[in-house]
């Protein structure tokens, strides 16, 4: 054999992005939750139950009747939805980083394999948005006990979950990676996932806010999912179709933001 | 070629130079010790060899491969056990390996993980929580994760650091088969009698650079000759030996609280008192005179 030719070193065979990369650590949070669904699950579903008893019979026994045309189950029912998405993707991604890069050394441990940071991120954002999707569904199924009519539309809300779960476990991520003390993570809630949550669309309609806060909550994904939640059950409309496209673009883009900050934090 | 180069490296953190223009290179089947104190620079060529750290100057080269750009294909032949435990402490033990069987692309998970579960001698734990493993059976897991996919190369961070000696040498026979398997292993460790007991060559690395590197013998032959002498006596009087012995030319290193005179063997009459202890030079010795630290 050609002495140069044995001497020659091995062609890079990684490429990015990696699906091999990416299930292995999606793996090790199945592996994970395995020992945790139940608890998950016993909140997931008795949360909506609560909220629906005290503002959905509660307030729409007493104070509201109707609103935008639907009755106030309805109306908080569907919109629950976005409330179950942000809490179970945002914090679970802010606190689950942290814990995972600080405290337990877990992505040392993944990075010394041949995975990198985007790979790390992918999997982290996209098994974050399959349990949101799933999970976000909850609300609806615990409405129709309340009076909720099944719709086919709704087979969609999954999916809808799924893009704006991912965009907000990239922010929650993002976030962790950009903390130095998990008590920072009180200024991120109080000043971002409070107010998103709040001018929504859940509780109340935005068009009953000042005209700037209706103009604001354009940008607020989660305003954008209660509202194809809702044309989901009721019947959808042609700018749907722009609300999706934001959903998308808001993943991609902060995406990008968490790949970055990671690879900041993680890489010396 | 080397399994491991390092040319000229150097790694910055703000004002520290953590490694300060290090050239190493690891020939494939051995065993290297990176042998130094806390702060030398060994942890941090740990991650430059991960491509969890970039260099800021200098060349890597891992299994052929120039780092960080292809780190990737470099890590899928290599096997790292950290320092600190990173298990999954609630997830079972079967599960701890199989991730990353997966992670390593390992074709057959099961066959993988039951050479694990034997290498770790984990069998009948295998549905066990990490959480509930002893501290020697969750470094031997961590072993075995490392050494999942069968690596050709294994770094092993301070593997001992912090056992008692009973799951120490329990761990280190386990990294002897591995040597004796011909796996290339880079070992940092400040514990002397890892480095004499496991390394081929030893690497003494101080202030991010190598400043000696031989075989054991070859290290105490040339730093520490043939004998130390070691005195144990009061402060006062320890003060007097070691100016004598200094007069002589003797290097005097502290021990604790005795003194060792290093080379002793060519000492004449008088700088080595009756009642002192002669035994034979050590790695210690060595890694004491030339890092100036107390050994472990």
């Amino acid at each position: 054999m050609n002495s140069e030719v044995a001497q020659a070193p091995p062609a890079p065979q990684m490429r990015r992005l990696e699906p091999a990369a990416i299930g292995g650590v999606m793996s090790r949070e199945v592996a994970n939750f395995r020992t945790f669904w139940k608890a998950t699950t016993f909140s997931s579903v008795l949360e909506p139950v609560i909220y629906l008893l005290a503002f959905g019979l509660g307030l729409g026994a007493t104070l509201v009747n109707r609103v935008d045309g639907l009755s106030y189950v309805e109306y908080v029912g569907t919109g629950m939805v976005a409330t179950a998405v942000i809490f179970s993707s945002a914090l679970p991604a802010m606190f689950g980083t942290f814990v995972k890069e600080r405290f337990q050394r877990t992505y040392d441990a993944i990075l010394a394999a041949p995975v990198d940071v985007e790979e790390l991120v992918t999997a982290e954002m996209l098994w974050i948005g399959l349990r949101s999707g799933f999970y976000g569904c909850f609300p609806l199924l615990v409405s129709m006990l309340f009076g909720l009519n099944p719709a086919p539309g709704m087979l969609l809300v999954p999916f809808f979950c799924f893009f704006t779960a991912l965009g907000f476990a990239a922010f929650g991520i993002a976030v962790a990676a950009s903390v130095s003390k998990i008590d920072q993570f009180n200024y991120v809630t109080t000043l971002f996932i409070t107010p998103l949550f709040l001018v929504a669309g859940t509780f109340f309609p935005i068009s009953q806010l000042p005209e700037g806060v209706q103009i604001a909550s354009q940008a607020n994904p989660l305003h954008h999912l209660v509202e194809l939640v809702r044309d989901s059950c009721f019947g959808f409309k042609a700018t749907d179709l722009l609300r999706v496209a934001f959903l998308v673009t808001f993943a991609v883009l902060l995406w990008r933001v968490a790949v970055r900050r990671m690879e900041k934090r993680l890489i010396d | 070629m080397a399994a491991i180069e390092l040319h000229g490296v150097v790694k910055r953190f703000g004002p520290i130079t953590a490694v300060d223009g290090l050239d190493l290179d690891v020939p494939k089947g051995i065993c290297l010790g990176l042998l130094g104190p806390n702060g030398a620079g060994k942890s941090t060529t740990m991650r430059l060899l991960t491509g969890q750290a970039h260099q800021d100057e200098g060349e890597i080269r891992v299994l052929g491969h120039e780092l960080p750009r292809e780190s990737k294909d470099a890590r899928a032949l290599m096997g790292v056990v950290p320092q600190l435990d990173n298990l999954d402490v609630d997830v079972s033990v079967e599960d701890n390996l199989a991730v990353f069987a997966r992670l390593y692309r390992v074709p057959d998970v099961r066959a993988a993980v039951d050479r694990g579960l034997a290498l770790a001698r984990l069998a009948n734990r295998r549905r066990d929580a990490v959480d509930g493993l002893s501290g020697g059976m969750r470094r031997r897991l961590l072993l075995a994760r490392g050494l999942i996919h069968d690596p050709q190369l294994v770094l092993l961070d301070e593997p001992t650091v912090g056992l008692d000696p009973q799951i120490r040498t329990e761990l280190w026979s386990l990294i002897d088969a591995l040597r004796s398997r011909g796996t290339t292993i880079l070992m940092s460790t400040h514990y002397i009698e890892e480095a004499e007991r496991l390394a081929d060559e030893v690497a003494v690395m101080t202030h991010g650079k190598v400043i000696s590197r031989g075989k054991p013998a070859e290290l105490v032959a040339q730093h520490a000759g043939r004998e130390t002498a070691e005195v144990y006596a009061p402060p006062d009087r320890l003060a007097d030996v070691r100016a004598k012995a200094e007069a002589q030319g003797l290097r005097v290193r502290p021990a604790g609280p005795a003194i060792a005179i290093v080379g002793s063997e060519k000492a004449t009459d008088g700088a080595v008192p009756p009642d002192a202890i002669r035994r034979a030079a050590s790695l210690e010795d060595v890694f004491v005179m030339l890092t100036g630290e107390e050994a472990e």
